[in-house]
């Protein structure tokens, strides 16, 4: 059993370094789709102090308007643009009718107002679009759906042009969001955003403008998300539990540190590759993926509260 | 706007005409009136103050120039129109920078990016300029780090720099505070008590650095403060206040020797 557990796993990374680097792979294609997610989780929670329980939805809402656009016979990317301008409407629509009202309400009140929103776009998706699964316009899209075989160490690798698409894409979105957020003004007025609100008032920063732009680059995260996840598994609303993932990342990384969410997700997503195919599977009886990053958090909160990148709670008695 | 001469004050500087007016301003919270029907104005280029005992209205006074607050009455006028009610950020944008009194500074953002951010006023290339940092965002980012050097330099902060402001002590602290507000280049500078809670040392930086400004970039700046002594040494005019009204409007000789503001301060028998 102790061998199971501790050598055996271990003895088989070794002898087959191919298949753990396909291992390793995969997980880094779903971690990095996470850790684009909890970032758009971090960036609203930094602006507002809102944990926005609407993530998941917002990632169907996306996926769901895009194919549908595209099943009305607008152009794959024509369709992608409008999708750009229903989240922007969308983000516009949040801040006015949802957020503007409750400002300087409790901190559960708004994450209740996420739940809200997140309820209404079930309804008006499922009203508009239908709830049956649809495909996602891959093809269309020209994103590429071969794939490459790879023979190290005289082994086997394959690479899906999808995963591989996926991961630059991704990659580079999160680097464009953390230059924005550390080389511009407006990138600033975020960060200042949730640090006092009554100085960011102070040096010209409008409440109202920044919280529909995080909103909207939640959006836009969504819509990316969206893309990817739907490539893989079908756009459905089930699409949702993808944002759920990032909750794990987010006890991890600390909802407040960028660094956090990209590391933690890409620990998430390794870690749990890993775990199902060497512990999971031939121990488990397999399917571990979708407990193991919440056992994961809950163990590291036990030792540190406030997540691995979390700023250091202290308390003053 | 009823003056443009100006004066020229004893040291021998000239101060111009009318920046701010404050016209019959009254504040009331529910039935507790804050500020009761007190008119007053600002000259471009003086250092005026406003004083009076604790809870005499003085903050208040300043959120209703700083737009924290909307008067009840009266009227406020600016560089020569009547400002309509608005939000802080919006005066904030007409030029009117502000320090608090309990210091508002970005505690998880270093000195830079906390000073940086009184940059944004003087923002205007767009979003998706900034998100591509392309063309007119890159000149203006250049620009306002040019123009944010220079104030860390005038406030001596430069060994800070890089430092997360939540870790500096209070005098520090105050220093970035009045480093943000600089670097906006306001027509109009408030000060919420820039001395409160600072030991003798600290004040004579801090009163060294508010004449400094004044004289080095021409700026207008009305504070506040319950110091008698550094105020009277600072300013140009002083308001006094007392349980929201005005009781006493002139330089600093001519407010030392008011009787009501003796009387304020010293207390009268009943």
């Amino acid at each position: 059993m102790l061998n199971d557990i501790f050598i055996a796993p271990f003895v088989d990374m070794v002898e087959a370094p191919d298949f753990l680097m396909q291992v390793l792979w995969e997980g880094l294609v779903s971690g990095i789709l996470y850790a684009l997610i909890a970032l758009g989780f971090v960036l609203i929670f930094r602006s507002s102090r809102i944990f926005n329980f609407a993530q998941g939805i917002m990632v169907v809402f996306a996926a769901l308007t895009l194919v549908g656009l595209f099943a009305m016979g607008v152009p794959a990317w024509i369709s992608v643009g409008l999708t750009l301008g229903v989240m922007f409407v969308l983000a516009v629509l949040i801040e006015r009718v949802v957020l503007r009202p409750l400002v300087g309400q409790p901190d559960i009140i708004l994450f209740m107002a996420t739940i809200g929103i997140t309820l209404f776009l079930i309804g008006f998706g499922e009203t508009i679009f239908g709830g049956e699964n649809k495909v996602m316009i891959t093809e269309e899209l020209g994103i590429p759906t071969g794939d490459t075989v790879l023979e190290p160490f005289g082994g086997l690798l394959i690479l899906q042009h999808l995963d591989i698409t996926v991961v630059i894409v991704a990659t580079l979105l999160v680097l464009a969001l953390l230059a924005f957020l550390n080389y511009t003004q407006m990138g600033r007025a975020i960060r200042a955003l949730g640090d006092d609100h009554q100085a960011a008032l102070s040096v010209g920063i409008s409440l109202q403008t920044i919280w529909v732009l995080v909103w909207f680059i939640a959006g836009i995260i969504a819509l990316v998300t969206g893309i990817a996840w739907g490539a893989r598994a079908g756009v459905s609303f089930a699409l949702e539990v993808i944002a759920y993932k990032a909750l794990p990342v987010l006890m991890l990384g600390g909802l407040e540190s960028i660094t956090g969410a990209i590391v933690g997700g890409l620990m998430i997503g390794i870690l749990e590759k890993l775990f199902e195919i060497y512990w999971g599977q031939p121990l488990l009886g397999g399917n571990t993926e979708t407990w193991f990053a919440f056992v994961l958090a809950l163990i590291v909160l036990l030792f540190r509260p406030q997540g691995l990148f979390g700023e250091r709670i202290i308390e003053r008695v | 706007m009823k003056d443009t001469e100006g004066y020229v004050t004893a040291d021998g500087r000239q101060i111009g005409g009318t920046l701010m007016e404050m016209r019959n301003i009254t504040l009331r919270f529910g039935g507790v009136v804050a500020i009761q029907d007190i008119s007053f104005d600002i000259r471009e280029g003086e250092v005026r103050a406003i004083i009076g005992p604790n809870g005499a209205g003085k903050s208040s006074m300043l959120n209703v120039i700083s737009g924290f607050y909307t008067p009840s009455e009266g009227e406020v006028w600016y560089q020569g129109t009547k400002r309509p009610p608005m939000k802080p950020f919006e005066v904030a944008r007409q030029g009117v920078a502000r320090t608090f009194q309990n210091i508002a500074l970005f505690e998880g953002m270093t000195v830079l990016d906390n000073v940086m951010t009184g940059r944004l006023t003087h923002m205007n290339a767009g979003v998706v300029s900034q998100a591509l940092w392309w063309g007119k965002a890159r000149d203006e980012e250049m620009e306002n780090r040019e123009k944010v050097e220079r104030v860390i330099d005038f406030l001596e902060i430069q060994n800070i720099r890089k430092t997360p402001v939540g870790r500096l002590p209070y005098g520090l602290k105050k220093r970035v505070e009045l480093a943000r507000a600089l670097a906006a280049e306001p027509s109009l500078l408030l000060l919420d008590e820039p001395m409160a809670g600072m030991n003798v040392e600290e004040k004579e930086d801090m009163s060294r650095f508010i004449l400094d400004v004044n004289d080095e970039f021409g700026t207008t700046i009305c504070l506040i403060e319950h110091d008698m002594g550094v105020v009277m040494d600072l300013s140009d005019r002083v308001v006094v206040m007392d349980y929201g009204k005005k009781i006493g409007d002139g330089t600093p000789d001519e407010v030392r020797n008011n009787q009501n503001v003796i009387d304020a301060y010293l207390g009268v028998p009943h």
